[in-house]
């Protein structure tokens, strides 16, 4: 009745379920942690069944070995990786995982080939192909290797070269190859010309062929995508990486792995759908890139003139407010402001100022980083709240923080229908009775447009670096605490 | 260089050119500050208070810069060291004869009434910062003269209904009396010509009238100086059709309009006024250039034959004298600011700079009045009418087209999946299944937990390892090696993604 097949499929369903679990459990704060046991529970189910099913299927001695071997080095980088990684570096943390789902997809094409169609003893009676062929599945096959080691090249290499401009070891500028959706589309055009031909004569360098062309493909597709589109970008590769997962899993006829790509497939996709919503830009045109260049017409209108507000009178502005929103941008995380930011946050609640954050969606390199680095500050998640959440209340404030954020904070996307960032939509702050801007200089944002907030009547500019800003703000308002006392 | 703030010598002349605040940040320009014992007596501020911000208390006139309110008198400008800067309201422009005295004497004047209406100089701009006092003292002076509430209450002792303001002119006093008027609980309506200020209005709580909406459709009125100019004859005509209107109707008056150098526009007549209810208060903020309405009384208040009270008072701010002269403070402090850019106590006047320009009158002597003309840019609304089409706006799927679309896509889904042998089908099934549950549960992921989903969905995705382990150790040396490294790459997904994800986790706490 029980045979190690079916416990294993048993395992695998019971796995599917427990993912299903970790994922809903991420839903709520309080229910966080319990999903993520229950995916390292799903992830034990699968792995025990897994192995118990290799050894069972009479694993050479040294596969053993391998196995257990390469198990326990890839354990030991990853829980290393895990411990030392700083949460600003998150973003290429994740990047560079998507790389490894994307290579190992590809040698587990490539393995499927090399066991089914590359097999020498294939046309002998009783080998996998045979028996494929039998049932008229080679070519289904045949199709799924090539699918499979397309998708994970494309990850692969995308998510290199995501990794590099994150970490800044490349610049982040796009590449402007002459004709690049041509280059695109034509790589899409020869992939599907190439499946054919493999389906119908399966041979070695068609699959070398693909895994090249694929490997380049996916390397220019990010290296023509900028900088500030990297949000978008690494949720595609998740999503992409999930794709592969599944590819995968058609080829391997494994259930577990079918569910789970499709699962974080679809799981990176809606983020890259929120992230463009965000953006207001359609997917399609960050894929093909060159946001950069339209970079608006040269901007000679005159916005009037910026008031500037010392460290000391932020701090005077702030203790006589009742309500404070602050809403960081990646800069305060450049400048490695949070600490100071929840600091600041502190002194203001001891005092009985109601202080809380208002995050936009495209704050941060990753979708929801500006929450991690503001948890990771003990920031307490209960006051930091999404653009939606707060738009309404900005009325009712008294002064706005806006830190290292530009293009999130700018009236332009809601007024100005000619401003090439009409339509994003933003953080209402200017509607506050107070706001001051915390930037180095009067250089416009990531999307190159100037920001008529900081020409506001009741905007005021506390110029230089965040993080010392801030410092200056909190030593005065401690010594308006002494003085007080 | 030391800087002398006197005791003000016109008579009802409450204000002071400095606070015990804005002593302490002339002194952080590196100026030192002498000002005359009482100086701020009548605002409040005692010379104890002085002392402790860091001024001396002695004789203000032996400055090399002297910060007044009033113009000087004959006597002070005398009074004045050679060489010395002397800075003050003037109105030059009304008053020629004075500017002529004050030139003949080595010292240079600059009138804090002759800023320019530009952005930048907004933060020296006491014309604004006064009328903003006066705007709200308008209202406190009418609300004392006013015989009843200005909020509506239901009491036990029965209903009172809230007061009826009227506000004429949207600007810098008007849009403050509409604010003191609202807070106050009182029904706030307002009119100006410039439409463009209807916004200000209701942000502060007021409705916006518009005179005659069929005029609205005329050429907008942007002003290029900032105030608003003198309106056309039909235009004035359907105006005084809506104030007689109005005039039935309201309790209270506050009349704003007022274009300077220039007698006040007639706005209420006297039979408007008699039009009123016996009760209603009228305060004439213009009353200094003449008067919006007819019968105001410059400086007195005054009650009509109907009962009507008509306050022409001139010195509104100077009625809240600690705040106006704070503002004031601020507003020369600002100034200051502007000529220290050093902040080393050396005041230096840039004459390229248009702000100094303007505000000097009188230079070492000569008589620089008038300045120059200066394009104000109190309305950049006027540059950006370039044609620019606004980019057309995304239409919402019809239900039909969405049904449409899904319809068709279930065709293509079908076909191809019917296409498909059957072993391929079972998987396909799962596939789309676990798509549609994909999206229902990330849908429902909270965002500040996306970073933390990413990861998870990274450790989950390593479940390739799955198919790695079984394509170890079955013969083929290559399939072998390279299912190796695969295992070990999706083993870093699988332990990296859950440890960092646990990490993440731990950090987020609730207050």
């Amino acid at each position: 009745m029980f045979t190690l097949e079916t416990t294993a499929t048993a395992a695998y369903v019971v796995a599917a379920l427990l993912f299903i679990l970790a994922l809903a459990g991420l839903s709520k704060h309080e229910t966080s942690r319990q999903g993520n046991t229950f995916g390292m529970a799903g992830m034990a189910v699968a792995l025990i069944a897994t192995i118990a099913l290799a050894l069972a299927r009479h694993i050479e001695p040294l596969g053993v070995g391998l196995l257990a071997g390469a198990m326990a080095i890839g354990a030991a980088i990853g829980l290393w990786r895990a411990r030392v990684v700083e949460m600003t570096g998150m973003p290429e943390l994740i990047a560079l995982l998507h790389s490894f789902v994307g290579l190992a997809a590809v040698l587990v094409g490539w393995n499927g080939y090399l066991h089914v169609e590359g097999d020498p003893l294939k046309y002998t009676a009783g080998s996998e192909a045979a028996v494929l062929d039998g049932q008229g599945l080679l070519g289904i096959h045949s199709a799924e290797v090539f699918i499979g080691v397309f998708i994970g090249a494309v990850t692969f290499t995308g998510s290199i070269v995501a990794n590099l401009k994150l970490s800044a070891r490349i610049k982040s500028t796009p590449l402007m190859l002459p004709g690049k959706n041509f280059l695109n589309v034509g790589a899409l055009v020869v992939f599907i010309a190439l499946t054919v031909w493999f389906v119908i004569s399966p041979q070695l360098w068609l699959l070398i062929a693909v895994t090249a062309l694929a490997l380049l493909l996916g390397w220019h597709l990010v290296a023509s995508i900028g900088g500030g589109d990297m949000p978008v970008v690494v949720s595609m590769l998740n999503s992409y990486s999930g794709w592969a997962a599944a590819a995968s899993g058609f080829l391997l006829s494994n259930d577990l792995l079918i569910v789970t790509g499709a699962l974080v497939g679809s799981s990176g996709a809606y983020l890259s759908y929120i992230m463009c919503k965000a953006m207001n830009r359609s997917f399609i045109s960050v894929i093909a890139g060159g946001f950069g260049i339209e970079a608006g017409p040269a901007d000679d209108k005159d916005y009037g003139e910026h008031r500037e507000i010392t460290a000391e009178g932020a701090a005077e502005l702030l203790e006589s407010a009742s309500s404070v929103i602050i809403t960081p941008g990646y800069g305060m995380a450049v400048a490695q402001a949070q600490y100071g930011v929840a600091d600041l946050t502190r002194k203001l609640r001891a005092r009985g100022v109601d202080v809380r954050f208002g995050i936009h969606p495209v704050a941060g390199r990753l979708p929801g980083h500006m929450n991690v680095l503001l948890a990771e500050a003990k920031v307490p998640y209960d006051i930091v709240l999404e653009m939606d959440e707060i738009n309404d209340d900005f009325d009712n404030t008294s002064v706005v923080l806006v830190i290292g954020a530009n293009d999130t904070v700018n009236p332009a996307a809601s007024e100005d229908p000619s401003s090439p960032i009409a339509g994003m939509p933003v953080l209402t702050v200017w509607n506050a009775d107070n706001v001051i801007v915390f930037k180095r200089s009067m250089a416009s944002g990531y999307a190159g447009v100037q920001n008529p907030l900081f020409f506001r009547e009741n905007t005021q500019m506390l110029f230089g670096d965040a993080k010392d800003r801030v410092d200056a703000i909190n030593a005065a308002l401690s010594e308006a605490a002494h003085a007080g006392n | 260089m030391i800087i002398g703030i006197p005791r003000e010598s016109h008579a009802g002349e409450t204000r002071v050119a400095a606070t015990p605040q804005t002593v302490g940040q002339l002194i952080k320009l590196g100026y030192s500050v002498v000002v005359e014992s009482g100086a701020g007596d009548a605002s409040s501020f005692t010379d104890t208070a002085y002392v402790e911000a860091g001024a001396e208390i002695g004789g203000p006139w032996a400055a090399d810069v002297v910060l007044k309110v009033n113009a000087p008198s004959d006597v002070e400008i005398a009074a004045l060291k050679d060489k010395a800067t002397l800075v003050s309201l003037i109105s030059p422009a009304l008053n020629p004869e004075l500017v002529e005295k004050l030139s003949t004497r080595p010292i240079t004047v600059m009138a804090m009434d002759a800023v320019p209406r530009i952005s930048r100089a907004q933060s020296l701009d006491v014309l604004s910062s006064m009328a903003n006092i006066a705007g709200y003292r308008a209202v406190v002076e009418s609300a004392h003269a006013f015989g009843r509430f200005f909020t509506g209450q239901v009491t036990a002792a029965g209903k009172v209904p809230p007061a009826k303001v009227l506000v004429v002119g949207a600007g810098v006093a008007g849009l403050a009396a509409i604010g003191a008027a609202g807070s106050m609980g009182a029904i706030v309506l307002a009119t100006d010509p410039r439409p463009e200020v209807a916004d200000q209005v209701k942000s502060l709580g007021g409705e916006y009238l518009a005179v005659d909406p069929a005029g609205a459709s005329e050429k907008a009125e942007v002003s290029t100086t900032g105030y608003a100019k003198e309106m056309g004859d039909d235009y004035k005509a359907r105006e005084a059709a809506l104030y007689a209107e109005q005039a039935k109707d309201v309790d209270i008056i506050i009349t704003t309009a007022l274009i300077p150098g220039r007698p006040a526009p007639r706005i209420i007549t006297a039979e408007m006024v008699a039009s009123m209810k016996s009760g209603s208060v009228i305060v004439d903020m213009a009353a200094a250039n003449g008067g919006n309405v007819e019968g105001t009384v410059k400086d007195q208040a005054i009650v009509t034959d109907n009962g009507v009270t008509i306050i022409g008072y001139t010195d509104l701010a100077g009625r809240l004298p600690a705040t106006a002269s704070q503002l004031y403070g601020t507003n020369l402090v600002n100034l200051l600011k502007l000529l220290t850019p050093e902040k080393d106590g050396q005041l230096t006047l840039d004459w390229d700079d248009i702000v100094q320009r303007s505000v000097t009158v009188v230079r070492d002597g000569e008589t620089t009045w008038p300045p120059p003309a200066v394009q104000v840019s109190a309305a950049p609304a006027a540059a950006v009418a370039a044609p620019v089409e606004p980019k057309p706006a995304k239409q919402p799927m019809s239900p039909q087209r969405r049904l449409g679309i899904t319809f068709a896509v279930a065709a293509v889904l079908f076909l191809l999946i019917a296409m498909s042998p059957a072993a391929l089908q079972v998987h396909l099934t799962v596939f789309a299944l676990a798509i549609v549950i994909g999206y229902y549960v990330i849908g429902h992921v909270h965002h500040a937990l996306h970073t933390p989903l990413m990861s998870v969905t990274n450790a989950i995705s390593g479940i390739i390892v799955v198919g790695a382990l079984l394509q170890i150790g079955h013969g083929d040396a290559i399939v072998t090696g390279l299912a190796t490294v695969a295992t070990l790459l999706a083993s870093i997904n699988v332990f990296g993604g859950f440890a960092v994800t646990r990490r993440m986790l731990a950090m987020f706490s609730r207050s």
